[in-house]
């Protein structure tokens, strides 16, 4: 394909698919081995009210205030959750499950109520996103690239889901030793005078801030789908917590491209008239990954059980 | 306009939509309660979300051969499908990888919904056309209900409910000890997808009325909601039934009385108000409960070491203990014990050396691990015990300045 066309068309939501699939990815290898990796999906879901109220306060669609509302909505969340387990004396999941479903509920219910016509906010839009249109209008081809001007007109999600990329490795390696001593070895991790519930509440923190930034790029599937499953099919390749992170980024960044691209042209192959949706294909590859990784990946039992079933 | 609503006076489309929300919500109460005592009550989430592939390969198979694309029990057939391959993806990732069963629902929801959200667009660009009703799955909509759909969800939810009752023993044991189940010969396995069977029938009637997402809140929400309330699993079900009812209904009259309130998420809210009251207010598990037992066992301990102190002739400083001393008649104003007061603090502190006496004598093993500080020795030990053991001590002695 030419860079006439590719430039403007597919590459800025491919560059965002991938920031987006990879920021989630990051912090989603230490929630899967904390045994947290459904707060992805709570996070998801709680985003919406947030985002809601957010529209409802400013009357305006404009990214920062919705950012906050999503940020803030996440946090309400986990403490909510956290509550609800200590104050209840109820198992996790289930707390997780009446919370993310009440305020998911509360921003539905808000969302009919408002009358929302008049800009793009709609449920089906919060669920899977609407990457295809995330399009560079002002590029002419790869010589764009270098074109201040044009620049100038690209989609403000790409530079900043870049720039939560950036602020989510940063995290990451700033606390590696930490996260990594505090995620195997809780106790041990104490001992040494490292704050865990902080650090769990960073952590959870940094999830919801990658989580909302997708979010409003990409659409909630995606988010949920890249928490999860990279990291999986990741956790099946290897024994080092180092292989890991770098198996997971691979698969996300493999998930976007070929999730983009079979989104936006296997129909055209298939000699079908349209494209179909990007989000939920992206998330559909990863899994198909993560079922090949299952089936295939070489660390995929668990210790001690026997290999080949 | 409510109260109407609450007595089925709103017409013919309300009123379906009121029982068969009501009926839906029993059945998913009391099937939800095994899966939260199971403590895998998320995975209801991951069933919920598998229906949507099925639910799109149905309507395009239905519309390919000329049918009517959204006949309801042609694609329950086909949310039904799919959601038992997520359910068996869910086991088969749990049994045979490392991954723990979080994981593997996360992956097999935001798969199978991701893949479902590709169908849609699919079924949008082919211009089969008409496919409004299909969005409706994701939330529910009850708008168009017809008699036939609430004949479906009735009966689905009667047939579960009478599952239920045949097999709840065993489910039962399972949720509570797995381990002692298989050593008494259940088949654990095949009772665990029975169970997951029954969730998976009740998120497939409810697509209609409350929607993938939110099906799951009803699966869970009453389930806990009754768990403050009881410490028998019999009653935790049909209090569960009782408040999945009583949410559906209150909620799908709330949503016909007035306009923009959509059934699904109204009926979520009103069983999040249920679980909030019971909370805070349930007896015994509930918040408020536990905070007046900490301040009456507070207010034990501060009378005790009152009493003590008065007994000894130690002055009392704090505040809380003086006024309790006070209020019960004990001192004076002036923290000068009255006759009342001085009776007993030297009960307390004869009670205290009682205890001393039981506690080092191994004749007393069983009453001396009953001790904690506040416990009245007469409940522990009989009137002659505590004679044989003042005998012991012998009589009053002047304590000493």
């Amino acid at each position: 394909m030419s860079g006439e066309e590719f430039v403007p068309l597919s590459l800025t939501p491919l560059l965002i698919g991938i920031f987006a699939a990879v920021a989630c990815a990051l912090p989603g290898n230490f929630l899967l081995l904390r045994k947290q990796a459904l707060i992805g999906d709570a996070i998801s879901h709680v985003v919406l009210p947030g985002i809601v109220v957010a529209f409802l306060l400013t009357g305006a669609i404009s990214a920062a205030p919705m950012m906050l509302g999503a940020a803030g909505a996440a946090v309400v969340a986990v403490v909510l959750i956290e509550a609800i387990r200590r104050l209840g004396r109820i198992e996790p999941g289930a707390a997780m499950g009446v919370v993310f479903t009440t305020m998911f509920a509360g921003g539905v219910l808000l969302l009919e109520q408002t009358d929302t016509s008049s800009v793009h906010l709609d449920v089906e839009h919060a669920l899977y996103g609407n990457l295809e249109s995330l399009i560079w209008l002002d590029a002419v081809g790869w010589s764009s690239l270098l074109d201040v001007q044009a620049l100038a007109h690209l989609p403000v999600e790409l530079p900043r889901m870049a720039l939560t990329l950036l602020a989510v490795t940063l995290f990451i390696a700033m606390f590696w030793r930490v996260l990594k001593i505090s995620t195997f070895d809780e106790g041990f991790a104490r001992t040494l005078g490292i704050r865990t519930n902080l650090l769990g509440l960073a952590l959870v923190i940094t999830a919801a801030v990658a989580a909302v930034a997708a979010f409003d790029a990409v659409g909630s599937i995606i988010v949920i789908a890249m928490f999860i499953c990279p990291p999986a099919a990741a956790r099946m390749m290897s024994n080092q917590l180092e292989g890991q992170v770098a198996w997971s980024v691979g698969f996300a960044v493999l998930s976007a491209v070929f999730g983009y691209v079979l989104a936006g042209y296997g129909p055209l192959w298939l000699g079908a008239q349209d494209a179909v949706s990007a989000a939920g294909m992206i998330a559909t590859v990863s899994g198909v990954i993560l079922a090949a990784a299952a089936r295939f990946g070489p660390c995929r039992t668990r210790s001690g059980a026997p290999v080949g079933v | 306009m409510l109260i109407d609503a609450l007595l089925l006076q709103l017409g013919y489309n309300a009123t379906l939509v009121a029982i068969g929300a009501t009926l839906l919500g029993i059945s998913a109460g009391v099937t939800g309660t095994f899966l939260f005592l199971r403590k895998r009550a998320l995975v209801s989430d991951a069933i919920s979300h598998a229906t949507l592939p099925g639910v799109c390969i149905a309507f395009l198979i239905m519309a390919s051969f000329g049918g009517d694309g959204r006949n309801l029990i042609g694609l329950l057939f086909g949310s039904a499908a799919s959601a038992s391959a997520g359910l068996w993806c869910l086991n088969w990732l749990t049994r045979n990888t490392r991954l723990a069963e979080d994981a593997a629902i996360g992956s097999v929801l935001s798969v199978f919904f991701g893949f479902g959200i590709v169908l849609l667009t699919v079924i949008q660009t082919l211009g089969v056309g008409r496919q409004a009703g299909l969005e409706g799955f994701l939330l529910g909509s009850t708008a168009g209900m017809l008699w036939a759909d609430a004949m479906v969800i009735a009966v689905g939810g009667a047939v579960t409910l009478l599952l239920i009752l045949l097999i709840r023993r065993p489910m039962t044991l399972v949720a509570f000890d797995p381990e002692y189940a298989a050593a008494r010969g259940l088949p654990v396995s095949k009772i665990d997808m029975a169970m997951m069977g029954l969730v998976m029938a009740v998120t497939v009637v409810g697509l209609k009325i409350v929607g993938l997402i939110l099906i799951v809140a009803l699966l869970i929400i009453p389930a806990v909601t009754a768990r403050f309330w009881t410490e028998r699993s019999d009653y935790v079900v049909l209090l569960a039934g009782l408040a999945g009812g009583l949410s559906a209904y209150i909620g799908a009259a709330m949503s016909a009385s007035a306009p923009n309130l959509p059934t699904g998420p109204i009926i979520v809210l009103v069983s999040f108000a249920l679980f909030l009251f019971s909370l805070l207010f349930a007896p015994n598990r509930g918040v408020l409960a536990a905070v007046l037992r900490h301040f009456r066992f507070q207010r034990r301990v501060h009378l005790r070491q009152g009493l003590l102190a008065l007994a000894q002739g130690q002055p009392i400083y704090e505040k809380l203990t003086l006024r309790l001393l006070r209020n019960g008649g004990l001192v004076r104003a002036d923290g000068v014990a009255t006759d009342k007061g001085k009776a007993r603090a030297a009960k307390a502190l004869r009670d205290e050396r009682r205890w001393a006496v039981v506690r080092s004598d191994q004749a007393h093993e069983a009453a001396a691990a009953l001790y904690d500080g506040l416990r009245q020795i007469e409940s522990v030990l009989t009137q002659d015990q505590i004679t044989e053991i003042d005998r012991q001590i012998g009589g009053p002695k002047e304590v000493l300045a």
